[in-house]
């Protein structure tokens, strides 16, 4: 079963975010996405400290069906990537919402989390693009 | 709603994800892709690949026939149940299809493609009309094809003996009937194994007889990618009507000498002309996957592209086939305007699971 977690906020483009404690945000890209993608061979993340902008470019995955290009669910600084998936690129697929996540930022603007739509309606969009 | 094999419950059982291949519902995986390719390597997989199309060629006009369709010559087939793997061009020396013809006597078995089933059938049938033969479809059968080191114990294991017999007798590359199944020791994925091409009531007790000892159904993404790895062409991508079998890398599947075919025309003016062009491996041992129509450039003019391109679950690299013209120097490709160094290697890349290419 493909898993929709109530507490993350998604991107139309497939990429999840997640407001931490400290006020970073964490992304990563959907159950929903690994599983269209088929299994993940290489992730290109950003360097750390790159600035992104909402919707902007933020890295590139690589599976074995296609190359798709990864944006930053909302705009802020990169304060830390996933080393772990240069060499397990596997885990995206294993664990899309855990340690299969890209990267943590610092935004620019918290409000553009609520812009991003929410679990049941990413849910909805999935299932349109299914049928 | 697209065409179903005789396995296709079989597969949505396992779990498959089903995709549309050329009209046909088919499994792309199961699962995982890169897992299905491991296992086929290391151990023994199954594919069901009932949807390509089976030819029956029988009279004794056959010989002649095949002799005029196909690229290859047919007179190499002395020993029963020898398999040829050939091209079948069209006048212009473009590819048709490419196919493999089993001998039986004065009859021959073909299996050409499926997307290409129509086009085939009615060149074949066209051709046959001034020779003393039949063209027949084969109708209501599957081919199940099992591959890997341990495919040709588990089969035995699990068939009658009067097959069992027919295997152990079987020479690389040669099939031979038992009842109403054939069995051959043919396969596209550069490892032991064999293709059986059986009834296809009988289909789905073989494919569950195969389960039950373990065997591990693959999907159509890991058969793309043995075949990449193996170094086989695949029609459509890797060649087509637009180009020669001189150009794909077929050029030893071509028979000139004492051979009158369709095509050889063509083909000889080529070859007076100067063959410019040449179908190559690539290997890109930095990160990123090689694509299908990526550009290939030599010092930074473009020579051609990619035709098949993957990620090699064996070598951890990417490996690409590429149709580029003769010339010598430093190759890249261009990936999302990156150009990225490549190595221009001789096919197959892997074979029996191990590295095999040879750097050029």
């Amino acid at each position: 079963m493909v898993e929709f977690p109530k507490n993350l906020r998604f991107a139309k483009t497939h990429e999840w975010a997640r407001l931490e404690d400290d006020g970073t945000v964490t992304v990563g890209i959907s159950d929903h996405a690994q599983e269209a993608l088929g299994d993940v061979v290489f992730v290109e993340l950003p360097d750390v400290d790159t600035a992104l902008d909402a919707g902007g470019e933020a890295g590139v995955v690589e599976s074995v069906k296609a190359a798709s290009d990864i944006y930053s669910p909302v705009s802020g600084t990169v304060l830390e990537i996933n080393n772990e998936l240069e060499d397990k690129p596997e885990i995206v697929n294993e664990a899309p919402y855990d340690n299969g996540w890209f990267f943590r930022l610092t935004p620019s603007n918290s409000d553009e989390l609520n812009s991003l739509l929410k679990s049941e309606d990413y849910q909805r969009l999935c299932e349109e693009e299914t049928h | 709603m697209g065409s179903k094999t005789p396995l296709y419950e079989q597969h949505v059982e396992a779990g498959a994800k089903i995709v549309d291949f050329g009209g046909w519902d088919m499994p792309v995986h199961y699962g995982s892709q890169i897992g299905e390719h491991n296992k086929v390597r290391q151990d023994v997989g199954m594919f069901d690949v009932s949807h390509m199309t089976a030819v029956d060629i029988e009279g004794p006009g056959s010989k002649a026939l095949l002799t005029r369709l196909l690229a290859n010559d047919i007179g190499k087939l002395t020993e029963k149940g020898k398999a040829l793997y050939s091209a079948m061009l069209n006048k212009d020396g473009g590819v048709l299809d490419d196919l493999i013809v089993y001998a039986n006597g004065d009859d021959y078995l073909m299996i050409v493609n499926c997307a290409t089933r129509e086009k085939d059938l009615c060149w074949i049938s066209k051709q046959a009309e001034s020779f003393d033969c039949t063209v027949t479809e084969r109708q209501g059968f599957a081919i199940i094809a099992i591959q890997g080191p341990n495919a040709i114990a588990v089969v035995k294991d699990v068939v009658h003996d009067d097959v069992k017999t027919v295997i152990e007798t079987l020479k690389v590359f040669q099939g031979g009937y038992c009842g109403r199944w054939f069995i051959a020791r043919t396969g596209y994925t550069g490892e032991k194994g064999v293709e059986i091409i059986l009834p296809g009531d009988d289909a789905v007790g073989l494919w569950r007889d195969l389960r039950q000892q373990g065997v591990q159904p693959i999907g159509l993404g890991a058969r793309d990618t043995l075949r990449l790895e193996a170094g086989m062409n695949l029609y459509g991508s890797d060649m087509d009507e637009s180009v020669t079998p001189l150009v794909s890398n077929m050029a030893s599947t071509v028979v000139m000498k004492n051979h009158e075919f369709i095509g050889k025309a063509a083909l000889q003016e080529q070859l007076q002309n100067g063959v410019e062009e040449q179908l190559v491996g690539l290997v890109m041992t930095g990160r990123g996957v090689l694509r299908a129509h990526y550009p290939v450039f030599c010092d930074g003019i473009k020579v051609g592209e990619i035709t098949s391109g993957a990620f090699s679950p064996t070598l951890q690299h990417s490996v690409a086939l590429a149709r580029i013209t003769k010339i010598q120097g430093e190759l890249t490709v261009e990936i999302r305007n990156k150009h990225m160094v490549v190595e221009q290697v001789t096919p197959p890349f892997v074979r029996n699971g191990k590295q095999v290419y040879k750097k050029q």
